[in-house]
């Protein structure tokens, strides 16, 4: 049965569409810890974390279909070409930052990253730009704060709008053909000289560290160009890469649905066999408890419980539970009454087999395709109500699901900003692995369920 | 098993599914509730002492006086006893039931009434108009377009239908009603992004108002559930076409037409009838988060507000009307297959 269960899906269109989803889906969550730092998850909601992204910008490849904007930069050491010179005591340090100025629109902002360690005599700092037009602006030059400490390094990131920038550029003023005052430091920085727009090109950014003695040293250097688009999926409101919220998800969803219907169904399942097995009072007891049950307001009452005991992801699976074994136990039930009456039962009961071999060893045996399709069929459910959980701010707050995204992007009122990349994604992938398993537990439902097929 | 008992069946499981999610609302939350109340009537106390005429010798004689009384009081609301004791919990059943709940901390009526009954009860019509009004359009269209494929079964329509059934099936609401504010609110300014009206309720056109922001909402529970709909009359449809009375009326020369529309359509009646039932009673339960996506005025959009401020008192409320308008729903569906399948009433 098993076999013709696997084949079955494997031959249907839907079956193996359904399949397809969710292998990709499993790898996705399989290669996600490879592909990206295990600690964006852990730091979902930490916003030092995400503090060099750009806020709320849409993803790269919006560029294709508009003007080109600028694409989030955002360089740390190991991608600066490295010099050091040294004369009468005074070492130069000098990190080189290449950057190829393409786009049509100019960068948001610009940050100086450095970390450096030194002690009585502050090092000095300066920035140099090398335009494609061969000027180049010394933007910045200024001595670091004095420190008491030699062991500790002093970091620190200068942002495009320091006054020492602005400062330092007015004398280049007469380099430019029309008036620069009263524009940003980053569009005076990569503008054309003869009219307003971006000049296209290889920019050298540098660094340059005056070290004066010999225990300073440069811990680290970094250039972050601040841009219109970033990423595959774009950043939200507090700069989190949204693509990286989306394959985090994966798993977790994962887990939700087939943990909620792996355990609601085997209650269901055992729930149902004892009821329809026994009958009579049994049953009659049993399947008025279901109704109950069935009747409950599921969403209200899982709200009440999760504001009560706590939001933790394993307290919500439990919750989901309590709501969702319910129909299955309704479909076996009916099963069971039939299976009770086959003669190879009643065989085993007249060969004084006990109650619990008979439900065990003759009756859920012949059941079991049918479970299969039933867990199928009750992920999606369980996926939705985890979503609509984290959606009204009630899901577990330490995970990043995609649930938890878009009640994030409706409480920045995301749809109305028009801001479509916080919100499209999320419920695409929620719609994508509900329709995977639903495709899947459709096909084998059509296998397995007599009672469909008696309809047919 | 007649009618008189199935009447008398249902009810009493209404009653008792009631009662079981009183009971869970109570247990979950009557602690807390409690302790609400029993600030509210501290603080009620001495703003009396505060505002009246009594005069104290010193500040001690002030201070017992106020203990007194606010024990005095909690003896007479029952707040002296354990949150869980019997009298108490039925107490609290009791004082649920009426919807006396005293007031909320945080919200207030159109008309200034910070009363927990007087809010809900402002509240249900509208979100009665939303779902009522969608579930309608949704049978009817699902009705229509249902009898179509089934009488084309096997067509592209049907194959179309079945897909996007399938597909609207996984979309969750509240998602597509996201998606539904970017297209008509912020890209095309065709309808207002918040469907709270902006004019007074006192103003005569608050009415017209009121139904053009329900626009977007509606159109979005309809787009998202139609498919489903004629997917189900379809199967049911095409069930009772596939029987021997409708095989016997084909022979005798009956037109395709007469006998879909006429004999089966009715046949599919009571079946219909009870998932249209459910479906409005499910609808009632996903309403929390809808109105709050399309920030409906509703029992939903309160409900999702409360919860933000953690205002207990219209959260108990709120669930319990939910509750008792679902079991009606449920109620009247169950009733309703009883009077119309015919099959039903004979035996």
């Amino acid at each position: 049965m098993q076999k013709k269960l696997l084949l079955g899906l494997l031959r249907s269109r839907r079956g193996i569409i359904g399949v397809t989803i969710i292998a990709f889906l499993l790898v996705l969550s399989a290669v996600a810890p490879l592909i990206i730092p295990i600690e964006s998850y852990f730091r979902w909601n930490d916003p030092d974390y995400w503090i060099n992204n750009p806020k709320t910008v849409a993803p790269f490849w919006t560029n294709f279909f508009g003007p080109k904007e600028f694409e989030h930069l955002s360089l740390d050491k190991n991608d600066a070409k490295v010099s050091s010179e040294s004369s009468e005591g005074t070492r130069v340090d000098n990190y080189t930052f290449q950057v190829d100025m393409q786009a049509d629109s100019f960068p948001d902002d610009i940050m100086f990253l450095y970390s450096v360690k030194y002690g009585d005599i502050p090092p000095v700092l300066q920035i140099d730009i090398n335009r494609p037009d061969n000027n180049t602006f010394t933007i910045y030059y200024s001595s670091l704060p004095p420190t008491n400490n030699i062991n500790t390094s002093f970091s620190d990131r200068i942002f495009s709008t320091n006054e020492n920038i602005k400062e330092s550029l007015k004398q280049y003023e007469s380099l430019f053909n029309y008036s620069i005052s009263g524009l940003e430091p980053q569009v005076v920085i990569f503008s054309d000289t003869n009219k307003p727009n971006v000049l296209k090109g290889m920019y050298q950014i540098s660094e340059r560290f005056y070290l004066f003695d010999n225990y300073s040293s440069v811990e680290d250097a970094g250039l972050i160009l601040g841009g219109k688009v970033f990423g595959i999926m774009g950043t939200d409101d507090l700069r989190r890469d949204l693509a990286v919220g989306i394959i985090w998800g994966t798993p977790i969803a994962l887990f939700i649905g087939l943990t909620v219907s792996i355990f609601s169904i085997a209650i269901g399942l055992i729930y149902g066999v004892i009821a329809g097995y026994r009958g009579k009072r049994t049953d009659e007891t049993m399947m008025r408890v279901n109704d109950i049950f069935y009747a409950l307001p599921t969403l209200p009452l899982l709200i009440l419980l999760s504001i009560t005991f706590g939001r933790s992801i394993f307290l919500i699976i439990g919750f989901i539970l309590i709501f969702s074994w319910m129909g299955t136990a309704k479909v076996i039930r009916s099963i069971a009454l039939q299976i009770r009456n086959y003669q190879y039962v009643e065989a085993a009961k007249l060969m004084g087999q006990s109650d619990l071999m008979v439900i065990f060893k003759h009756i859920v045996p012949q059941l079991l395709p049918l479970t299969f399709a039933s867990i199928a069929i009750a992920v999606p459910a369980a996926i939705l109500a985890e979503a609509a959980l984290s959606f009204i701010g009630l899901g577990d707050p330490s995970l990043p699901t995609w649930g938890q995204i878009l009640h994030d992007a409706n409480t920045a009122d995301a749809a109305s900003r028009g801001i479509w990349w916080w919100i499209i994604p999320p419920g695409l992938m929620i719609a994508l692995t509900g329709l995977a398993f639903f495709l899947i537990g459709n096909t084998l439902d059509a296998i397995a369920n007599p009672l469909r097929n008696k309809n047919k | 098993m007649g009618l008189g008992r199935t009447l008398l069946f249902r009810s009493f499981n209404m009653f008792l599914v009631l009662f079981a999610t009183l009971f869970i609302t109570v247990i979950l939350l009557g602690s807390t509730f409690d302790e609400l109340q029993k600030e509210a009537i501290r603080n009620q106390v001495i703003e009396e002492v505060t505002q009246g005429t009594l005069k104290f010798e010193n500040s001690d004689e002030r201070s017992s006086y106020i203990n007194d009384q606010i024990q005095f009081r909690y003896k007479i609301s029952g707040l002296d006893q354990d949150s869980f004791t019997p009298s108490k919990l039925f107490h609290r059943i009791i004082s649920v039931m009426t919807l006396d709940l005293g007031k909320s901390h945080y919200f207030t009526t159109d008309y200034g009434s910070s009363n927990v009954r007087d809010i809900i009860f402002e509240k249900v019509p509208k979100t009665l108009l939303l779902f009522t009004t969608a579930t309608i359009c949704v049978t009817v269209i699902g009705i229509f377009l249902g009898s179509y494929v089934a009488s084309k079964e096997g067509s592209w329509w049907d194959k179309t239908n079945s897909t996007f059934a399938i597909f609207s099936n996984s979309f969750p609401t509240w998602w597509v009603a996201m998606l539904m504010i970017i297209i008509f609110a912020f890209t095309l300014h065709i309808f207002p992004a918040r469907a709270t009206p902006l004019s007074s309720p006192s103003d005569p056109t608050y009415f017209i108002d009121l139904l053009y922001h329900m626009t977007l909402p509606l159109i979005t529970l309809v787009i998202v559930s139609f498919g489903a709909w004629a997917y189900i009359v379809r199967y049911f449809l095409i069930n009772i076409l596939n029987e021997d009375f409708i095989h016997a009326k084909r022979t005798m020369g009956i037109s395709r037409r007469k006998i879909l529309y006429s004999h089966a359509l009715r046949n599919a009646g009571p079946p219909i009838a009870t998932a249209v039932g459910l479906a409005l009673a499910a609808s009632f339960g996903g309403a929390i988060i809808t109105e709050a996506v399309f920030d409906w005025p509703g029992m939903g959009k309160l409900y999702y507000d409360a919860i933000g401020v953690f205002d207990v008192p219209i959260i108990i409320g709120l669930t319990f009307v939910s509750t008792v308008l679902f079991l009606i729903t449920i109620f009247i569906t169950d009733i309703s297959y009883t009077l119309l399948d015919p099959r039903v009433k004979g035996s």
